[in-house]
């Protein structure tokens, strides 16, 4: 295609137009060297750049570990407790209910002794017994459970709500923190969840699977089943929970994925 | 360049996971994903940032210039992309006349910003299937609006390998073009001496 500014140059000599065309060339061509040097270069140093050092989350490059944490302060202003996930018929729930892994629950589970521990703010660390959980009422979600792998599943959970837990338990002081902990009696799995995710209506702390008393391998005696996150954060096997204004350590965080893997 | 090479990044980490019940071979690779799967994604992350915003500047650039109206497929186009298309492969001799860029290219063009869009729609109804519950729901649900991400995904490597192969084949003149805004047409010192 030609330039109309190319035409008006016509009455001017071969010599001269040649000039112009290789004035062009030489700034267009050089930008295009300069931009494409600019790009690999980024490429490059963004593809080397150095890994953070392991904190509350760790194993990412450092550049899209911010990436990562400005997606959240983004994304998390579409948030809200009236965004329910979708729900579906219990027929329509996985019989052969998908087991990603143990990690945290490998131990054998000493069901008589065990006791969820809820820190409180006072120091106060309640004691609490599977069978106190389960005199609260009951809250059935089957929904589409996501991982982070790329699978999703629809599955049957049945449990007492956070928010009912919250309440029953008098724990409306500790809401007022940031974030919420848990983890695994041994330690060897642990989460955290920003407020606003663990007080969402269809959050859950599950005893039930398919209508049964959860099996071992899917978190017995009481696991966490919370729609708006990722697998990752639906720990199993809960030991202890505990409320913080700063991020509590989470497992996989610290392997480089997102703090926050929201839905 | 930075595009294809983040889709690269891109397919083997998350959509490797899935891919590698067709292919056999890359079980193995099965064994590095457990962290590179937490890169691929962190990659993804920032890049659809960059896809995004890119997209928008183009799609408003071409508005704003008006160079839409060279881009956008016309009535007849439908049909003379398929004479194109017989042309450029050897089967027809004559190609029909065209403007700045040939029927089967406006149709190319304007498919790629459509599946852009496509894009992140499919990609926002993924990542956030419980905030944007609507978006997911146009998509036919998560885990359709997956698959068609994923094809979408797909489509820019055909896209892009296609487009490298006519770009080799238009040759010199035409890349010089691409890259200044001009193309050296008067070759034939009568045309440019006269009028």
């Amino acid at each position: 295609m030609s330039n109309p500014e190319e035409e008006d140059k016509q009455p001017d000599t071969g010599a001269a137009v040649q000039k112009q065309i290789n004035r062009r060339n030489f700034i267009s061509f050089g930008t295009f060297a300069v931009l494409g040097v600019a790009a690999f270069g980024g490429w490059k140093s963004l593809y080397n750049s150095a890994i953070e050092t392991t904190g509350i989350t760790g194993g990412a490059h450092k550049p899209l570990r911010r990436a990562l944490n400005k997606s959240e302060l983004f994304f998390r202003n579409f948030f809200s407790n009236n965004h329910l996930v979708k729900t579906y018929p219990k027929s329509m729930a996985a019989k052969k209910v998908r087991q990603n892994t143990s990690i945290g629950a490998d131990s054998k589970l000493d069901a008589d002794n065990w006791r969820l521990q809820v820190k409180k703010l006072s120091g106060e660390v309640l004691a609490i017994t599977i069978d106190e959980i389960k005199a609260l009422p009951k809250t059935d979600l089957v929904f589409d459970f996501k991982c982070v792998e790329g699978w999703d599943q629809i599955q049957h959970w049945g449990g007492v709500r956070f928010v009912d837990f919250v309440e029953h338990f008098g724990l409306q002081p500790e809401t007022k923190l940031n974030y919420v902990g848990m983890e695994t009696p041994d330690k060897g799995y642990y989460i955290g969840l920003d407020m606003d995710s663990a007080m969402h209506p269809q959050t859950i702390l599950a005893y039930e699977m398919n209508d049964m008393p959860l099996p071992v391998g899917h978190g017995a005696p009481l696991r966490l089943i919370i729609p708006v996150k990722y697998g990752i954060k639906n720990l199993k096997r809960i030991g202890n929970i505990n409320f913080s204004n700063h991020r509590p350590h989470d497992y996989w965080a610290e392997q480089g994925y997102d703090y926050y893997s929201g839905l | 360049m930075l595009i294809y090479w983040a889709n690269d990044e891109y397919k083997i980490t998350i959509f490797g996971h899935t891919y590698v019940r067709f292919f056999p071979d890359w079980y193995y690779n099965l064994l590095h994903i457990p962290a590179r799967l937490a890169e691929g994604m962190a990659f993804h992350f920032l890049f659809m940032w960059f896809f995004t915003l890119n997209g928008i500047f183009y799609v408003a650039y071409t508005i704003i210039s008006g160079a839409w109206r060279e881009l956008v497929p016309q009535k007849k186009s439908w049909k003379e992309a398929w004479l194109v298309l017989l042309h450029d492969l050897h089967i027809r001799k004559m190609a029909p006349p065209q403007n700045k860029y040939n029927a089967a290219q406006r149709i190319a063009y304007t498919a790629i910003i459509v599946m852009g869009i496509g894009s992140v729609i499919t990609g926002l109804a993924i990542y956030k299937p419980v905030q944007f519950y609507y978006l997911t729901w146009l998509c036919g649900g998560y885990h359709f609006a997956r698959i068609i991400h994923f094809a979408l995904t797909l489509g820019y490597v055909f896209f892009f390998l296609i487009h490298i192969v006519q770009v080799i084949i238009a040759g010199w003149n035409n890349f010089r073009s691409v890259i200044s805004g001009f193309e050296v047409v008067n070759e034939e010192p009568k045309t440019v001496t006269e009028e």
